[in-house]
């Protein structure tokens, strides 16, 4: 866990959504925190090299622009575990991956900049290791804040 | 897959490009993309709002690394509902406030029969199962199935990257 104090833990549930549409908008974030535009700056700068923030802009949504974003799961054999996370982790397509609990034990997150373009990477990827491929794609958003306070 | 009734346009995309790595940390943000795409920072300022009216920008904000701010456990749980109340059940679901991401997902029987997924984070494993029980408890005798798949490790996690 990362050394956040106080004010980093204002800043960041203070710049959870929201964020002004004005000419100087961290100056008037700043501001409702009782800080100087520059400190503001500096901390989000420090928050982002320190990976405590991996982002800090707009949030897309990518099927709006076009795009798809599909989840996907792989059941890999143990031994083969390895050699399939550098096979799958190749494809510029998989935006994120995780192991998991459970037969399906390779979690990953399929990103194309057309709907399209999911079928090929799942082609790939089973060609690629051999494995099937089982695609979760969304057929409902529930929605949800983003409130995980820091 | 969701219906978006707004078409982008070039400016759109180019907006996505110059923004995806982040919002420039300067005191005038908007001024340094509208030089960036040759406009001016009002027709920055608007088309944003207009994004964010349309939904097509969720937000403009900060995305913490959830680790780093101690939520050290991350459980995807999935779930059996019925189908004729999934739907009601995963908006309730969606809104209790320890569930970053639900979604209604297609079953692969018989191998996966779990139709909602609900991502839940907690400072600990006990932390989530607690949480978890809650949902369970929410979702009653329409729910005939769940697991939860804690993740052990990231394997990447870059986002995604849209060509200029």
């Amino acid at each position: 866990m990362a050394e956040i104090d106080d004010l980093d833990r204002r800043i960041i549930n203070a710049l959870q959504g929201g964020f002004p549409l004005v000419d100087e908008p961290y100056r008037e974030v700043a501001e409702t925190l009782g800080i100087t535009e520059g400190e503001l700056i500096r901390r989000l700068e420090d928050l982002l090299a320190r990976r405590v923030l991996t982002r800090f802009g707009p949030m897309f949504q990518v099927e709006a622009m076009g795009g798809a974003f599909v989840l996907a799961a792989l059941a890999v054999p143990e031994a083969r575990f390895d050699e399939v996370t550098l096979l799958v982790n190749s494809l510029p397509e998989v935006a994120h991956n995780y192991r998991r609990e459970h037969a399906l034990n390779m979690w990953f997150v399929l990103a194309t900049e057309t709907p399209q373009g999911i079928g090929d990477a799942v082609a790939r990827i089973e060609s690629l290791t051999g494995l099937p491929v089982h695609a979760f794609p969304k057929e409902r958003e529930y929605f949800v804040e983003m409130k995980l306070a820091a | 897959m969701p219906e978006f009734d707004y078409v982008p346009d070039e400016l759109d995309r180019r907006l996505v490009v110059a923004t995806q790595a982040g919002l420039p940390l300067v005191p005038r943000p908007y001024d340094t993309l509208a030089a960036q795409l040759g406009v001016s920072a009002t027709d920055v300022k608007e088309r944003l709002g207009v994004l964010l009216a349309q939904g097509v920008i969720r937000r403009i904000g900060a995305v913490p690394n959830h680790y780093a701010l101690g939520y050290a456990a991350n459980g995807m749980s999935v779930w059996n509902v019925d189908d004729a109340r999934v739907d009601e059940l995963g908006e309730r679901v969606g809104a209790l406030d320890f569930v970053t991401h639900c979604y209604r997902r297609p079953r692969h029987v018989p191998a996966w029969p779990y139709n909602l997924f609900a991502m839940v984070h907690g400072r600990s494993r006990d932390e989530v199962d607690e949480k978890i029980a809650s949902i369970a408890r929410l979702l009653g005798d329409a729910c005939a199935g769940h697991d939860v798949l804690f993740s052990t490790r990231i394997l990447k996690k870059t986002g995604l990257r849209i060509s200029g």
